[in-house]
């Protein structure tokens, strides 16, 4: 019995300190943590993947989440080499209190915010009022404290006169690709995401109108590397190639648009 | 603290004791069923009634959604009868509150029932009273401190609950939002103050919630 234990106890603790070596070990190769908005999931991981393929030995890791949590996340200390925001006002709120420098943002994309509706609804939707009408139970937005996507559906129904007649059937989400979500399971009526969202959920929803442009945004997304990471050289060389002709591409294909000339 | 912690107290607090109050109907008898009687599928109903303990509250939630949601099992007619749907209501946050602490009360009260003595029902049975009779004057009244600590702990849980709820009721301030929710938003937006105001709450209310248990479970043995 106490040889049988003694060897139990053995085999435990040689398998704890395998995994403590393992992952020291994987800690020391080239890791790059980047915090991104996950509106730019898809086009990020085939951008991440066409760097490590011209970076070798680099690992790109991907954190996402809504653009409030992920810099909420970066403010409290979260080890992130590189933050793409999807809002300006994230990477606003991190300048200032000197998270990222000025020096070491860009703005990359723009983006253009739709309504949208489960393919089946029987409910025809063409512009931002006829979400007022009783057939519409529920709408989802973003939560617009820590969704950049939500902020703009409030700051554009709020323009057109609508936000507080809208507010009763309006649920909140924690992230935009939740609200996408809600509408292609059905269990809302409609809702804003970003025009760049609807091709991952094609099947499922469909567009259904879009927000005047003159009473939101514009949208511009900015990136920054984020203050105390260890890798500057890596995070900057991650920065350039989101910016330039290779990453401009990639971001095209997935439909976003080019920041306008002179934002960051 | 601000109106919208309050309003997320006051929305747990009424959950709380609506779920509190459904498992006491439903949990109760459920514990006695299974702790007095051999019936086809006791095991199986007892796995049912447990697993909420055991799985990941997001899967629980995921399991009401498929049910309780607009285009689920019971969620899609209902909505086709009614135009109404559970999912992002308070109502929402009942059921799963309900759900999650349901294993808490079954498993203790099962077992405060299980160790009444079996000749005093007995007993009872040869002075004329019939099983429902003899479940109400004797095993329930024996087991009640048991059945009181579980349900206090259910009570507890239902207070905290988190995951299921925000899948199946999601987070609207003022209307789903528990103070589990508003503690999770008030991180996540840098809310400090706040959530530490609601972390000391239910910290304290926990604690008096064991407390309370520990000594009913004590003088049930």
């Amino acid at each position: 019995m106490a040889t049988r234990s003694r060897r139990l106890a053995l085999v435990i603790v040689s398998v704890l300190a395998a995994m403590i070596a393992g992952d020291a070990a994987a800690a020391t190769s080239r890791e790059l943590v980047v915090s991104v908005a996950i509106s730019l999931k898809e086009a990020m991981e085939e951008l991440g993947r066409q760097f490590e393929a011209s970076h070798g030995g680099v690992k790109v890791r991907y954190n996402f989440g809504a653009s409030g949590q992920l810099a909420q996340q970066i403010e409290a200390g979260a080890p992130v080499d590189v933050f793409v925001s999807a809002g300006k006002a994230e990477m606003d709120r991190l300048e200032k209190k000197a998270l990222v420098t000025e020096h070491d943002r860009r703005a990359f994309a723009r983006n253009v915010l739709t309504v949208v509706r489960p393919a089946d609804s029987p409910i025809d939707l063409v512009r931002a009022e006829d979400l007022l009408e009783k057939r519409v139970a529920r709408v989802v937005i973003g939560d617009p404290r820590t969704v950049p996507a939500g902020r703009y559906a409030e700051e554009s129904l709020r323009a057109l006169g609508l936000w507080e007649r809208l507010r009763p059937k309006l649920i909140f989400a924690e992230n935009v690709r939740q609200a996408l979500d809600y509408v292609s399971r059905g269990e809302v009526d409609a809702g804003f995401v970003y025009v760049t969202d609807v091709t991952t959920r094609s099947g499922r929803v469909k567009e259904a109108f879009r927000p005047p442009d003159d009473t939101y945004g514009p949208i511009v997304s900015p990136a920054a590397v984020v203050k105390g990471t260890k890798q500057p050289a890596l995070a900057n060389a991650f920065l350039d190639w989101l910016t330039g002709p290779d990453g401009r591409a990639v971001l095209a294909r997935f439909g976003f648009l080019s920041p306008p000339a002179g934002t960051r | 603290m601000t109106g919208e912690s309050l309003s997320a107290l006051a929305l747990s607090v009424r959950v709380a004791i609506l779920a509190t109050a459904i498992n006491t109907i439903v949990g109760v008898p459920l514990a006695y069923l299974l702790a007095r009687r051999r019936f086809r599928g006791r095991a199986a109903l007892d796995v049912l009634v447990t697993l909420p303990l055991v799985l990941p509250p997001t899967v629980t939630g995921y399991y009401l959604i498929v049910v309780l949601g607009r285009r689920g099992w019971l969620g899609a007619p209902l909505y086709a009868a009614t135009g109404w749907s559970i999912a992002f209501t308070w109502y929402a946050a009942v059921v799963a509150a309900t759900v999650m602490a349901l294993p808490l009360l079954v498993r203790t009260a099962r077992a405060a029932i299980e160790s009444v003595d079996r000749d005093l029902e007995r007993a009872a049975h040869t002075l004329g009273r019939s099983e429902w009779q003899t479940a109400m004057e004797v095993t329930l009244p024996l087991a009640r401190n048991g059945i009181v600590a579980g349900l206090v702990l259910a009570f507890a849980r239902a207070l905290g609950e988190f995951g299921a709820t925000l899948m199946l009721a999601g987070n609207i301030p003022g209307r789903t939002t528990t103070v589990p929710l508003a503690i999770y938003t008030a991180v996540q937006t840098g809310e400090t103050g706040d959530a530490l105001a609601l972390v000391a709450l239910l910290t304290g209310l926990s604690c008096v919630v064991l407390i309370v248990a520990g000594r009913l479970g004590a003088r049930a043995t």
